[in-house]
């Protein structure tokens, strides 16, 4: 009989470690094309629009999240997402992908209580936690300013 | 022209990096992720830091979803600027509305046109 110790010692041993070096590495290059896309597209909106270099980042997002649904209702985005980890969820890609599948996967359950009702189930923590810290960090920076510690 | 380039895919890789540090080194879930990249986004605009990232990586600064953060505080701070402190809750969205409507909208179009395939 081995004891609880013995073994999950025996366990940490034989199962593979996750190959650090190379997720680090995967993710760098998917989240770095990712954003060299999104780069090229913003010049393309600067160049052929009336956008700058701070108003192209709206229609950039945008158009990303557009290619995100076609690659992931054509199951694709699944592939880079084993491949590059967090390369592929911390873009903004990655946001679209968790909203967009969770509409497609409850679709089946009509579009109001399944495809409305889920939509937001991953994405949801993001959004709350976005607006929590904005706020939170806005009202901190106002008060500061009332009391003439911080300018804008 | 062609350095922007080169730091967007820099800066945005190493965003990408320091999330995958936290699925693989502190262990934490993909949403625990997003959501401290999030704040961590939120509170470097709160120091006035996000928008020189942007100026000197681009598109490598804005499409992470620290930027998320980053848009929302500044939106606040836009209208907290402009009507005290009422502006904090309204200016929210005012700057980055386009990720949020972007997401329904296209969530939607493809609840409509594709099938799940298994795992989507």
């Amino acid at each position: 009989m081995m004891d609880e110790k013995k073994y999950a010692e025996l366990e940490s041993k034989i199962s593979p470690k996750p190959p650090l070096i190379r997720n680090l590495f995967t993710a760098f290059i998917t989240g770095g094309t990712i954003c060299l896309i999104g780069q090229g597209i913003s010049v393309f909106y600067m160049t052929y629009f009336d956008f700058t270099e701070r108003t192209a980042s709206n229609p950039t997002v945008a158009t990303l999240i557009f290619i995100a649904m076609l690659l992931t209702g054509f199951g694709q985005y699944r592939k880079i997402a084993q491949f590059g980890g967090a390369g592929s969820a911390v873009p903004i890609t990655g946001f679209g992908n968790a909203v967009i599948s969770a509409a497609i996967e409850h679709r089946s359950e009509g579009y109001v209580l399944g495809v409305g009702g889920n939509m937001f189930k991953l994405a949801g923590s993001v959004i709350l936690f976005g607006v929590a810290s904005a706020f939170i960090v806005a009202l901190i920076k106002t008060i500061l300013v009332k009391f003439g510690v911080v300018s804008w | 022209m062609l350095s922007i380039f080169v730091t967007a895919f820099v800066v945005g890789g190493l965003i990408c990096v320091i999330g995958q540090l936290l699925f693989d080194v502190a262990n934490l879930t993909p949403a625990h992720t997003l959501c401290i990249l999030v704040v961590a986004g939120s509170i470097l605009d709160g120091f006035g830091l996000y928008e020189p990232l942007i100026d000197f990586a681009g598109a490598g600064a804005t499409v992470p979803i620290t930027s998320f953060g980053n848009a929302l505080t500044h939106g606040a701070m836009a209208e907290a600027e402009k009507h005290g402190f009422v502006g904090v809750l309204t200016g929210m969205f005012e700057v980055t509305s386009s990720g949020i409507s972007a997401a329904i909208l296209f969530g939607f179009i493809a609840s409509v046109i594709f099938r799940p395939k298994g795992k989507v």
